[in-house]
């Protein structure tokens, strides 16, 4: 009998917050990382009675512009809805949220070489904090509103992952998209980049296609990091692969990942399911987004990383490895340009500067382009010496150590690396190989 | 001098012209108040009086340009006025001190009023006679016995007797304009979005439209100059200009204005509660002679799709009054969920119902559907004419205590109010007689952005028939 087959299936929601400089709703700064609590607040992400939303325009057009970053039809007509459930953190009894008419739709990353669908790309709002904490002995609870209505985009992918590495490789890539658009840090440790699996496991033979997905899949909730997501991810694939060689069927659940202890635990069942009432926001407006609008939006968008990296392969001739590594950032792929412009009045190839780029890690942040280039020049320059002269550095050196040369002659060929020094010493640029030749020729 | 006998325009004319002091004004609401408060339930907070008397000597000692200065106006309990208690009527907020001013309670604090306290009202304005107020029902200004009505109850008879000069108001379905027309008062209900509803405390978003009660056409249409106008606070708030409404109601007559009467409106509401009080019925038949009389033309609308609004209004406010009071959730505010009424807890479970997956396509996306059609009825109707004329409610004001037990029965008062917040489009009640000695409303709805027309019309009306001159005679038992 053939062994069963496992295919493991997956799908991502990734949470980003915008690095707007106010909230989605309000005018209070959306920076609240560190900041001392409810000091960012004011009645509206408070949700004191009788406050009301007004939308930030800009957090609408970066989303819009990560939905085009990602190759994502823009929607005509959108909207805003309230997502109703309680929470101490969600001060108004509902998160203003997006549900049958996201922002942005079907677009798609491709990873190592995989397509994977975005299904849509919405805007909401961000949720308060709480604290555990204990006060006189007692233990309490603590609300911080800081990062109540931080504007918030979701990525939502079709369930088009089978291996743990496409994950990783999807998310560096998704980060990398958002970093290049300078929209947000997301960075998961801080929490401004925050990651919802769901995982299902395929039985049998044959490609798993939207048709014949498995009738679950289980949700998994506070991953906080790459790493994490790897773990919590090989975790749930092996537990419900052995449920499933059991002959069990995993339920559909919502299950939190527990990084000390290595395991995902029960959060909620398929049978507490919340019914989150969706229905338009009456305090918002419809959004209408012309084609000119959107164009207008396209034209602001940067050269993205994939193109880029196809530029850097063409224009300047360099293998894919490097043009990779040279547009990880936006700013590493900017400074490298820099360089070669002003490499070019030098005679330097991109590929040397990209050498020196990639191999000896240069600062970039403290070390400018030009000056850069000025110390890559200076240690490849070759001072045009007679060989005459050389013959004359060449003498005078090893009349200056007789003992060195005695123990070259005895054998010790370390020693040639100081007599090489002596001579540079009298005479800085000149070519070591042109040295090493005629001091060999004088050695006998 | 009693604040009773003044309209706000004759009363700002009188601070203008050195005639009396707002201090003087500020005396009689504060003397109106203390000798009847108590007796009719109006006020649940009223302003210490040496902070009001110092405002009004203030305001008798600067410039007298402001549009409101020195005048005693009073806040429906809606409205959230920065450390002045504000409790929606309900209990959950008993304790509840906001930490800001409402856009309109700010614009009206910039245009010289001075605000005399706040307001009785059905809780979270829930209701149409003022009875669902967790703190009792007010009393009518001309019946002890009688409901003031709803939800905006105190702002009625605070005006109708002299307690403030104005009130304002909320309008959800007909909570303006149904205490107006019990009250004798003018009873305004703006465009949706014409008023910022930034911090006034939301019953149902997408139908709140916020007004105010006032004794004449011409107080109504100077306040909603001071209060109208685009709030970067408030996103649904509209862009059309602000005109001064009072200084342009030089109309005399009404020739050349076509005034739309709907049988098949009438009709519904009459159906519904089984047949409109006859009496009520003739004085607003009277009502639309007189109209005529004064060279207006009445046209036959069509408004066929009225006849299904209150049904898709009791789907529509209770989804959004079920939202909007999650964030009431016991743990900040200091009073938790028991504390909330029956009419509250009634709204909120057929709210979530109506939401819930399963139910949403047959409640709350069919009653939106029905929501464009009453839009769309209306639309087609002012193609024809100028202001739409209807009944304020198909009864007069009940007894106290008389429906109190019958949900169905207040929900019906709304019948004839409703259909205008589903369109979004301003309307008014006015004074239009008495029927045992208990006041009889008429209502003009016009098309979105007509405040102008609407006053003009209306106060041609006001003038001919000066049934604001009748006061209140007031009951002195304490």
């Amino acid at each position: 009998m053939s062994e069963t087959k496992f295919t493991p299936i997956i799908g991502l929601e990734v949470h980003i917050e915008l690095a707007t400089e106010s909230k989605m709703f309000c005018g209070c700064p959306a920076d609240h990382f560190g900041m001392t609590p409810n000091s960012h607040t004011c009645p509206v992400c408070l949700g004191l009675p009788g406050a009301l939303p007004v939308p930030n325009k800009k957090a609408i057009e970066w989303s819009i512009m990560l939905g085009l970053a990602l190759g994502c039809t823009i929607a005509e007509h959108s909207k805003f809805d309230r997502k109703n459930y309680f929470y101490p953190d969600l001060p108004k009894g509902y998160q203003i949220s997006q549900y049958d008419e996201p922002l942005c739709v079907n677009g798609k990353i491709v990873v190592n070489g995989k397509e994977i669908r975005i299904r849509r790309v919405h805007l909401e709002e961000d949720t308060g904090k709480l604290q555990h904490t204990e006060i006189d002995g007692k233990k309490a609870t603590l609300v911080d509103f800081n990062r109540s209505g931080v504007p918030l985009v979701e990525v939502v992918t079709e369930p088009d992952f089978r291996t743990i590495e496409d994950v990783d490789a999807y998310l560096k890539k998704l980060q990398q998209i958002v970093r290049y658009l300078a929209i947000s840090l997301a960075d998961m440790e801080k929490g401004s980049m925050r990651l919802e699996p769901s995982i299902s496991i395929a039985l049998g033979d044959g490609e798993v296609t939207d048709h014949n997905l498995p009738g679950y899949r289980v949700e998994l909730k506070n991953i906080n990091s790459f790493r994490f997501a790897r773990h919590a991810l090989e975790y749930e694939i092996s537990r419900q692969t052995e449920a499933l060689t059991r002959g069990e069927v995993p339920q559909q659940e919502t299950r939190g990942w527990n990084e000390a202890k290595g395991i995902s635990v029960l959060q909620r069942s398929k049978e507490d399911a919340q019914d989150y009432r969706y229905f338009p926001e009456p305090d918002i407006p419809p959004m209408h987004f012309p084609f000119e609008e959107v164009e207008k939006l396209k034209k602001r968008l940067p050269e993205l990383p994939d193109v880029k990296i196809l530029r850097f392969i063409n224009d300047y001739q360099l293998p894919e490895y490097d043009a990779s590594i040279l547009c990880e950032t936006r700013d590493l792929a900017d400074y490298f340009e820099q360089a070669v412009q002003v490499g070019s009045q030098h005679s330097l190839t991109p590929k040397a500067i990209a050498n020196w780029l990639i191999n000896k890690k240069i600062e970039i942040i403290t070390i400018l382009p030009a000056e850069l280039i000025k110390s890559v020049v200076e240690s490849r320059m070759t001072t045009k010496v007679s060989s005459e002269e050389i013959e004359n550095i060449i003498t005078e050196v090893i009349k200056l150590n007789p003992k060195a040369v005695a123990d070259f002659k005895n054998g010790n060929a370390n020693v040639l690396g100081f007599l090489l020094g002596q001579v540079a010493k009298i005479k800085r640029g000149v070519d070591s190989a042109v040295v090493k030749k005629y001091l060999l020729d004088k050695l006998g | 001098m009693n604040l009773i006998d003044l309209t706000l325009t004759q009363a700002l004319a009188g601070v203008r012209s050195g005639k009396f002091k707002s201090v003087d004004l500020v005396s009689s609401a504060l003397e109106n108040i203390a000798k009847y408060n108590k007796i009719y339930n109006v006020f649940l907070t009223v302003e210490d009086e040496k902070e009001l008397l110092s405002q009004a000597k203030i305001a008798d000692e600067s410039d007298k340009s402001l549009p409101l200065v020195g005048m005693p106006i009073a806040l429906k309990d809606l409205f959230s006025t920065k450390n002045l208690r504000t409790t929606a009527g309900a209990n959950v907020l008993k304790k509840y001190r906001p930490v800001y001013d409402a856009t309109v309670v700010r614009k009206l604090k910039q245009a010289g009023a001075i605000i005399v306290g706040k307001l009785n009202q059905d809780a979270w304005a829930h209701g149409s006679t003022g009875e669902n107020s967790d703190f009792g029902p007010t009393a009518n200004a001309y019946n002890l016995s009688h409901v003031a009505g709803g939800s905006s109850s105190g702002s009625a008879t605070a005006v109708a007797l002299g307690m403030s000069l104005a009130a304002t108001a909320t309008d959800t379905g007909g909570s303006i304009r149904a205490p107006g027309a019990f009250s004798n008062l003018v009873g305004f209900k703006p465009t949706y979005g014409r008023v910022s509803r930034y911090g006034i405390i939301a019953m149902a978003s997408s139908l709140d439209s916020i007004g105010h009660l006032t004794k004449s056409v011409a107080d109504s249409a100077l306040i909603l100059s001071v209060t109208a106008g685009t709030d970067p606070y408030d996103a649904t708030t509209g862009t059309a200009e602000v005109p001064n409404y009072q200084d342009l109601l030089k109309r005399t007559d009404l020739k050349g204005v076509k005034v739309g009467v709907s049988p098949e409106y009438i009709a519904i509401g009459a159906k519904a509660t089984h047949g409109m009080d006859p009496k009520l019925e003739e004085k607003v038949e009277e009502a639309l002679n007189k109209i005529r009389s004064l060279g207006a033309e009445i046209v036959e609308v069509s408004l066929p799709y009225t006849k299904a609004a209150l049904e898709a209004y009791y789907i529509i406010c209770p989804s959004e009054v079920s939202s909007n009071l999650a964030r009431y959730d016991g743990i900040r505010f200091g009073q938790g969920r028991d504390q909330f009424g029956a009419e509250a807890k009634r709204r909120m479970m057929i709210g979530a119902y109506s939401l819930s997956s399963g139910y949403y396509d047959a409640y709350y996306k069919t009653a939106q559907k029905i929501r464009s059609l009453v839009s769309q009825d209306f639309a087609k109707a002012f193609k024809e004419v100028d202001v739409v004329f209807a009944p304020v409610t198909p009864m007069m004001p009940p007894k106290i205590g008389e429906n109190i037990n019958d949900p169905m029965a207040l929900y019906l008062v709304d019948i004839f109010t409703v259909p205008v917040n589903l369109a979004g489009v301003p309307a008014l009640s006015l004074p239009a007689g008495f029927v045992d000695g208990l006041p009889v409303g008429i209502q003009l709805i016009g098309p979105h952005w007509s405040e102008q027309k609407l006053f003009e019309i209306a106060n041609v009306y006001e003038q001919a028939t000066e049934w604001f001159k009748t006061k209140p005679k007031i009951a002195n038992k304490t």
